[in-house]
């Protein structure tokens, strides 16, 4: 009888103990994350656990390359799938999440929480979160900073033989480059040079022609020549601006340098490609987003000295742009654990897991980690990350932002690569694709 | 005798199906059976067919589920047909296609004249030329990346040894003259042995027996060919290209993977342009109207090749 009632105790116990776990993990919910496959994505994943461990969320993580992030997820998010809790999406996507549903705006949860936007960097706040755009309403909050710069061979450039070389036949040393005609410069300069026995070339750039690599590449040097998205004080109106005479020559510019100075077959280059070139010491300079620093930074071949880092030169008058990169972290409105993907972004947003996160390697958008004192010094790419963030522009955020950036690929790409027509044609029927697309949602 | 034969097999006979499920004739259980396969093609064929017909004359984008669907009647049709760029891409395609189906033709008929000869090491001879088929469309373009690559490329570096042209001076993919030809010589390196394996069982079908009788009427090796082997094997090679058209006209991953369709947009097939109108820029309406003048064109096509087809069958 005795052992009966002992054991009777035990199972009952026993059912307590498995039942009390079950409601614990009934409790905790499982939250997905989706961004882009790439080196911040890994810093993200040892920054979550943190989160894991203090609200007992599990956090799994979706991560796709970056030539089908954005055809895999707009697909996610256009199909009203629930894969996605939580998205880090491409800047360009707000004003189409925004206005289709796709994602919830913040604005409420952000006053209830107390997380101000003047906290964040005012240009990530403006490209990562608003929609419309300088309007106070929020769909994201920044969470990565990122921008266009150039990374430099900096051991190449020191070398007295070729810093004399440099200055008979420019007549200035050979240092960073100031404007986009001095980097030209220093890219044919190198272009076909033996270094250390090896052919090497002048630039790896932006030249890819499936997602928005052309676009990205383009842009940043089109910028500052003066090109601009339309009328400042009327909206919409594209001729004059788009196909300025000085945005003619920055594309007549973007295509001479990729003729005279990228390395053979550099002909749909993105990201990947160009960190394949300059870490295998191809090139002496190299376009890419600011995200790729860190890692050649610790690169055995290209790292430590051997590698500086510059922002965007300015262009023939002076007037210096950089292409937006980065995105902002949002909720999926498909997904049933809303309120798990809110207490994320609340966790996300503290100032000490924002300066974690820079340590690791993902750049922070929030103002008191930018702004500290050490900051600058923190790392040797990190003076040119704030130069480059106080000089951005982006692309087109509209709904329609995806048929923008096909148009963009395709006249910059044929002309650009394909040597089709002029960059006057190409810029013209830009404008014009642009105008089509735009008289079709009826903006135009 | 034979009466109880004809008992005892009547007998043997099982009774009607009909019979036995009470009720029902043979032609409801035929039905009954056929029945699942008829609402699966209706369901997955039919349907999206009818659905894609309906949406092709609508202004319907399917990432702006809050905006209301508009009639466009044929708007959609005449703005595909009158555009400039997607005639570009259906000469592109038309390039790609004919150019592959005649090497691929040529080669592959070639090599399975030579294979159905007998020799030794033939069997491993046809298995080492039927490999690159078992290989993925997204790995061949993958790696054929790679060999067209202009400074590590093992074709330009033999490009560069047979015509002693430096090999990083040219780049198959990058270059406006040469990328087109750089999906066709792929495809062709990927698809010969499929064309020579239909072939090849064609020269096989043909009675030894038709050689030996030419044999002795004397006719030359050259007339057997023309009057024997091209006739016999010629309804196996218009399949080829049959399978082959219908294969190349919707080609889209090995292109992607090589070129994604530039440089600027030479090598941009239909395939990869309708893909950007669908899932890239959303305007489903439009797309929907591009897949159905694909649809019709292939369709079309292929039902003229068909009946010439079953001509020649039939001489």
């Amino acid at each position: 009888m005795k052992s009966i009632l002992l054991s009777s105790t035990l199972i009952v116990g026993a059912y307590v103990t498995i039942a009390g776990a079950a409601g614990t993990q009934a409790s905790a919910a499982e939250l997905t994350l989706c961004w882009a496959a790439w080196d911040p994505a890994n810093a993200l994943v040892e920054l979550s656990k943190d989160f894991e461990a203090k609200s007992g969320n599990t956090m799994k993580f979706e991560f796709v390359p970056w030539p089908n992030f954005a055809d895999r997820m707009l697909n996610e998010l256009n199909s009203g799938g629930k894969l996605c809790d939580l998205m880090i999406g491409d800047s360009q996507w707000i004003g189409g999440a925004a206005e289709n549903g796709q994602y919830i705006k913040l604005n409420d949860f952000f006053d209830k929480e107390g997380i101000k936007m003047s906290d964040f960097i005012p240009a990530t706040v403006v490209g990562y979160a608003e929609w419309p755009k300088n309007t106070p309403n929020y769909w994201a909050l920044p969470a990565f900073g990122d921008v266009v710069g150039w990374t430099y061979r900096k051991d190449w450039f020191s070398r007295p033989e070729l810093q004399a070389e440099f200055k008979q036949k420019y007549g200035r040393d050979l240092g960073v480059p100031k404007t986009f005609a001095e980097l030209k410069d220093i890219a044919e300069f190198f272009q076909g040079r033996k270094i250390d026995g090896k052919t090497v070339y002048g630039a790896a750039i932006y030249t890819e022609r499936g997602s928005e690599g052309i676009t990205m590449g383009a842009m940043d040097v089109l910028y500052s020549f003066g090109f601009e998205y339309g009328n400042p004080k009327k909206a919409y109106e594209l001729d004059g601006f788009v196909n300025s005479a000085d945005a003619i020559k920055g594309l007549e510019f973007y295509k001479a340098l990729y003729d005279c100075c990228t390395p053979p077959g550099h002909s749909d280059a993105y990201m990947s490609e160009d960190i394949d070139a300059y870490k295998s010491g191809q090139v002496a300079l190299q376009m890419n987003f600011a995200f790729t620093w860190p890692g050649i930074h610790v690169d055995a071949n290209v790292g430590g000295d051997k590698s500086g880092y510059f922002a965007n030169p300015a262009g023939p008058t002076g007037i210096q742009f950089a292409q937006l990169g980065g995105q902002g972290i949002s909720v999926v409105a498909a997904s049933d654990k809303q309120q798990e993907a809110l207490d994320y972004i609340k966790w996300f947003a503290q100032p000490e897991i924002q300066k974690k996160w820079w340590s690791l390697g993902g750049y922070s958008a929030l103002r008191s980690v930018v702004e500290d004192p050490g900051f600058a010094t923190s790392q040797p790419y990190a003076q040119t990350f704030l130069d480059s963030m106080a000089i951005v522009k982006d692309f087109w955020a509209e709904p329609s932002y995806a048929s923008l950036l096909q148009a963009s690929q395709k006249r910059f790409h044929d002309y650009v690569v394909a040597k089709q027509g002029t960059a006057k044609d190409a810029l013209d029927g830009l404008a014009e694709d642009w105008k089509d697309i735009f008289e079709d949602e009826g903006k135009y | 005798m034979l009466h109880s034969s004809i008992d005892r097999a009547a007998q043997a006979t099982p009774p009607p199906v009909a019979q036995r499920i009470k009720g029902l004739s043979d032609r409801a259980i035929a039905w009954i059976f056929v029945a699942p396969s008829i609402v699966l093609l209706l369901a997955i064929n039919i349907f999206p067919l009818i659905w894609t017909i309906r949406l092709s004359f609508t202004n319907f984008r399917v990432n702006r589920p809050n905006e209301p669907v508009q009639f466009v009647g044929l708007r959609n049709y005449l703005n595909i047909l009158t555009d400039e760029d997607i005639w570009l891409t259906m000469q592109a395609t038309a390039h790609f296609l004919i150019w592959t189906i005649v090497l691929q033709v040529l080669i592959g008929f070639s090599l399975a004249y030579l294979i159905n000869k007998k020799f030794r090491g033939n069997d491993l001879w046809t298995t080492i030329i039927v490999l690159p088929m078992m290989l993925s469309p997204a790995v061949v373009g993958n790696f054929w990346t790679f060999l067209y690559q202009p400074q590590i490329g093992l074709f330009n570096y033999a490009v560069g040894f047979l015509t002693g042209a430096d090999p990083s001076s040219f780049s198959m993919i990058g270059d406006t003259a040469l990328a087109p030809w750089s999906i066709i010589i792929v495809d062709t390196w990927m698809w010969t042995p499929f064309v020579m394996l239909i072939c090849l069982a064609g020269l096989r079908s043909i009675p030894s027996s038709i050689y030996e009788a030419a044999e002795c009427d004397r006719a030359s090796s050259w007339r057997q060919f023309w009057t024997i082997t091209v006739p016999m094997v010629l309804p196996f090679l218009m399949l080829a290209i049959l399978f082959r058209g219908i294969e190349n006209f919707k080609m889209f991953d090995l292109v992607v993977q090589l070129t994604g369709g530039g440089p600027g947009s030479i090598t941009e097939l239909t395939s990869i342009n309708l893909k950007r109108e669908a899932f890239e820029k959303w305007r489903t309406g439009y797309a929907s109207a591009y897949a159905v003048i694909l649809f019709v064109t292939v369709f079309g096509l292929a039902s003229i090749y068909v009946k010439a087809l079953n001509k020649v069958k039939q001489r």
